[in-house]
C-alpha cells in the first residue's frame, strides 16, 4: 500500500518534513558548534552539521556533490581538526571563557546579516523557478559539462592550489631543527 | 505538492541563517581552531544556496554543483593551510587563545 502524498494532521508532503527535519538538525547542529564550551563537542557537531548538510544536499538533486561532502568534509576536513584540537589543547590553559570581550557585538552584527539576507531573497525576483527533479537534471552529465567545460581553468587551478597548499601546510607544520637556525642568514 | 522542500526561498534562508552563524562564530570565538571550524560552517552555507540556485533556475543546472565541488576543493586547501599555521603559532606561544597573540602590539 503506497503511502499518501500529504501526511494527515500535518498537512506537508514527506520531502517537507525531512527538510524541516535536516534543517533543524543542521541549525541546531551549527549553534552547538558556536555556542560549545568544549572545543571537542564543537568540533563533533560540525561533524553533525555537514552530515545533515549532505542530507539536503542530496534532496536538492546534487548526489555527486552530497558524495564530495562526506569524503571531504566529514572523512578529511573533519579528522584534520580533531587532530589540531588534540594537539593545541593544553590543560594548564583550560577555557574559562570561549568567548571574546567583542561577543555583543559580533550578535549584533550576525543578526543584521541574517536580516539583511531575508530582505535580499525577499525582494530579489528568481524569475521562473522549477524544481528539475529529473534524472536527465540531476545527474553527472550536466555537472561534468559544466565542469569541464566553461570552468575547466578554475578546476585546473584547484588542482594546482590544493598541491601548493599541502606542501605549503607540511612546510608551516615542520618542527624547525635546532641546529640549522641561522645558519642560511647572511 | 510539497509547499515547502519544492520552493527556492526555504534553502536560501536557511543558507542565510547558517551564514550568519558561522559569521558570529568567527567574530565571537577566543580559540583559532573554533574560528576555523566557523569558516567551514560559513562555507558550507556557500554551497547549500549554490546548489539551491542550481537545482531551482533551469539555465543554471550543472553550474551549481560545478561550483560547489570548487568551493569544497578551496575549503580543503584553507583547512590545511589554516590548521598549520595554528599549530606553528602554538609551537611558540603555547596557548591557542588569538586574544593573547599580543606581541605586535607590545
Amino acid at each position: 500500500m503506497p503511502l499518501p502524498d500529504i501526511i494527515p494532521f500535518i498537512g506537508l508532503g514527506w520531502s517537507d518534513v525531512l527538510f524541516l527535519l535536516l534543517g533543524g538538525v543542521v541549525l541546531a547542529a551549527a549553534f552547538g558548534v558556536v555556542f560549545g564550551r568544549d572545543i571537542i563537542k564543537s568540533g563533533l557537531f560540525l561533524i553533525l552539521t555537514l552530515g545533515a548538510l549532505a542530507g539536503i544536499y542530496v534532496m536538492l538533486g546534487a548526489a555527486i556533490v552530497a558524495g564530495a561532502q562526506v569524503l571531504v568534509y566529514i572523512g578529511a576536513i573533519s579528522v584534520l581538526i580533531l587532530f589540531a584540537i588534540m594537539l593545541t589543547q593544553s590543560k594548564v590553559a583550560s577555557v574559562k571563557l570561549a568567548f571574546q570581550t567583542q561577543v555583543v557585538p559580533a550578535a549584533l552584527a550576525a543578526v543584521l546579516l541574517a536580516v539583511l539576507f531575508g530582505l535580499a531573497f525577499g525582494s530579489t525576483e528568481w524569475g521562473s523557478t522549477v524544481f528539475t527533479d529529473t534524472p536527465a537534471a540531476t545527474g553527472t552529465a550536466p555537472v561534468a559539462a559544466a565542469l569541464f567545460g566553461p570552468y575547466l581553468l578554475a578546476f585546473e587551478i584547484a588542482s594546482v592550489l590544493i598541491l601548493a597548499a599541502v606542501i605549503g601546510g607540511l612546510y608551516l607544520a615542520m618542527e624547525p631543527k635546532a641546529d640549522e637556525v641561522g645558519e642560511d642568514l647572511p | 505538492m510539497s509547499q515547502i522542500a519544492g520552493n527556492l526561498e526555504p534553502y536560501l534562508v536557511l543558507s542565510g541563517m547558517l551564514f550568519a552563524i558561522g559569521s558570529f562564530g568567527f567574530l565571537a570565538r577566543r580559540n583559532a581552531i573554533s574560528m576555523l571550524m566557523s569558516i567551514e560552517v560559513m562555507l558550507n552555507a556557500v554551497n547549500l544556496a549554490a546548489l539551491a540556485l542550481g537545482a531551482f533556475i533551469p539555465s543554471l543546472a550543472g553550474q551549481g554543483a560545478a561550483f560547489a565541488l570548487l568551493i569544497i576543493a578551496v575549503a580543503a586547501a584553507e583547512a590545511t593551510v589554516g590548521l598549520a599555521i595554528v599549530i606553528a603559532i602554538f609551537r611558540n606561544r603555547k596557548t591557542p587563545l588569538v586574544d593573547e597573540y599580543d606581541t605586535m602590539r607590545q
